[in-house]
């Protein structure tokens, strides 16, 4: 495994892709003229036969990488999360997952994290859209050395899989030394009153939320649900059991996101109260910075807590 | 030049392949007999006489590669398939059915079948995708695509045909299947898309135009395809919608249409009527 000192998601990406590339040479990496931004640049550089710049045309990118794929290569297929998920969804579902290929597509700057761009290249639904595929692996790691974690596996994981990467270097709160593998809970902290799942940007904010509910006496269970699909349905109900209420916060729309996926997990279970933290169904907006934007829709550790009251009363 | 027998014997296959569209489209059922039709000769030549095959291991890593971008034309795929033996002909009359094994559309369950494709303007890209693993391999295999002319209206063809010559892609060939007709008219008047020959050019690839029910003509163009180095070589095929079924021919209702008991008569007395002329010659 690569040793890591960064904490931006998308230079741990482009360096496990590199490490990948190192190790099978059956690897191809493609990008739409974003490859500084995603950071397949570092492939590009050490193997500039086994990366395909495709120009600003993720439809034929992706249909692209499914033939690398039928042929016998691993494409990694690079672009903004907006338009891997968006522009490409009907190459992805017909290309790549009906025949359920070996594709891994990162969709980079994710989530709000292109908080300057605005609404088009915000990407508020890719979380929605991906886990809706049939064969679709989705991915949403929280800090650097769980996208290291994650490139390590990948190989492993048969079918597609959809990598959510943050543009923004984001706190570590993932136990460095802990095996990965995908379709796990993760229980980050341990708690008897309420659950709270999160992945990506949310994760470092549910716990500083826990943090401050434990000055006021209620313990909450933090949960890294990084895998959203395959979920692991035996894992939301475990963590899931015992609390009194449920808390669920994700840097994507409420509309069949995350949450949507932990209340589907929890359908044959009694369970407490649930809120969701996450975008409510609208698009974004320009902002100056990541965190004030993560502000604007209630994406905070403050808007975690209040949920959590909210569940418990 | 190609044998006289060798084209007889191709012209003798796109009839067999064209007797197998009859069963799987059948009596009462809707199916793409038109766009299937137009590209009998094309698919019994790649099939039966140009392209690498081995149906008793269909991922043969040796193997040449057909894509048909134009999905909904699979019967005439199946037909070439069946006949090769990938699978029982008796597969031919459960077609597009829970209880036979056929898609509606491409699907790599099927033996034989390279892709999924039918979500039309996919196949060039993934073709292209195909073409550059073979070449970073150093395989010899050569891939060829299949689109039709009304399909060339999705504009991921144009990215893939830019992409082909952007990164000097010359074991790929691609056909349009120009039956002027599309689902719901003729395609100029549907989305006429004009000189399609000088935008492919225009996209910088070697262009060759051919009558595509010429067997003589196809091989001709296959073969010159394989001499031309550093860019990607598209045959502009000239064809007739419903070929071989009078009534079918040139006609839109056919493009995914019903045939009676009357018609299929028909159909299948003058595929009969061709066969013997075939022989007498």
């Amino acid at each position: 495994m690569i040793s890591l000192s960064t904490k931006s998601l998308r230079e741990a990406y482009g360096l496990s892709l590199l490490e990948l590339a190192r190790r099978d040479r059956n690897i191809v990496a493609l990008d739409a003229d974003l490859s500084k931004s995603t950071r397949t640049v570092l492939l590009q550089d050490e193997f500039p036969e086994r990366f395909f710049e495709m120009g600003i045309a993720e439809q034929n990118m992706a249909s692209t990488a499914a033939g690398f794929a039928l042929a016998g290569k691993i494409p990694f297929m690079n672009t903004f999360a907006v338009f891997a998920a968006g522009r490409a969804f009907d190459q992805l579902r017909n290309s790549i997952c009906i025949p359920n290929l070996k594709v891994r597509i990162c969709g980079s700057s994710a989530g709000l994290s292109d908080f300057g761009d605005g609404k088009t290249h915000q990407s508020v639904e890719d979380i929605a859209t991906m886990r809706s595929l049939p064969h679709m692996t989705v991915l949403a790691p929280a800090d650097a050395v769980e996208v290291v974690k994650m490139m390590e596996k990948m190989p492993e994981i048969d079918g597609p899989v959809y990598i959510r990467i943050n543009r923004n270097d984001l706190p570590p709160v993932t136990p460095e030394k802990e095996p990965w593998s995908p379709g796990k809970v993760w229980t980050l902290r341990e708690g008897k009153d309420a659950a709270v799942f999160a992945n990506g940007v949310m994760v470092s904010r549910a716990l500083a939320a826990a943090e401050m509910l434990a000055g006021e006496g209620i313990q909450v269970r933090v949960l890294n649900l990084s895998t959203i699909k395959p979920l692991d349905r035996a894992g939301v109900i475990a963590a899931a059991r015992g609390v009194r209420g449920i808390v669920t916060a994700e840097e994507g729309t409420i509309v069949g996101g995350m949450g949507s996926a932990v209340l589907e997990a929890l359908r044959t279970e009694r369970h407490g109260p649930v809120e969701f933290v996450g975008i409510p169904d609208v698009f974004g907006v320009s902002a100056k910075n990541y965190d004030d934007l993560l502000e604007r829709y209630g994406l905070t550790a403050a808007a975690i807590r209040d949920a959590v009251k909210s569940v418990l009363q | 030049m190609t044998a006289q027998s060798t084209i007889k014997s191709l012209e003798k296959t796109a009839l067999r392949l064209r007797f197998n569209l009859l069963e799987m489209v059948g009596i009462g059922k809707a199916g793409h007999l038109g766009g299937s039709s137009s590209l009998a000769e094309i698919v019994a030549v790649l099939y039966f006489h140009k392209m690498k095959v081995n149906k008793a291991d269909p991922r043969d890593p040796s193997r040449d590669l057909f894509l048909l971008s134009k999905g909904h034309a699979v019967l005439i795929q199946y037909a070439a398939l069946g006949e090769l033996g990938y699978f029982p002909k008796t597969e031919f009359a459960k077609v597009k059915t829970l209880a036979g094994a056929l898609q509606g559309h491409p699907d790599m369950q099927t033996p034989g079948i390279e892709a999924v494709t039918g979500s039309l303007g996919q196949g060039l890209s993934i073709g292209v995708g195909m073409a550059l693993a073979l070449r970073l391999d150093g395989r010899p295999n050569r891939v060829h695509v299949v689109m039709g002319d009304g399909e060339l209206s999705e504009g991921q063809i144009w990215e893939a045909a830019m992409a082909a010559w952007k990164f000097k892609v010359d074991n790929l060939v691609a056909f349009v299947d120009c039956n002027r007709i599309q689902a719901t008219g003729p395609t100029c008047e549907i989305f006429d898309i004009p000189d399609i020959a000088k935008k492919w050019d225009a996209f910088g690839w070697k262009v060759i135009e051919i009558d595509g029910h010429n067997v003589g003509q196809i091989i001709g163009a296959l073969e010159e395809a394989e001499t031309v180095k550093g860019r990607p070589t598209v045959i502009i095929a000239h064809t007739v919608k419903g070929k071989g079924f009078s009534f079918a021919e040139n006609n839109a209702a056919f493009h995914n249409g019903i045939l009676t008991e009357e018609l299929f008569a028909r159909a299948k007395a003058e595929l009969q009527a061709q066969a013997e002329a075939l022989d007498k010659n």
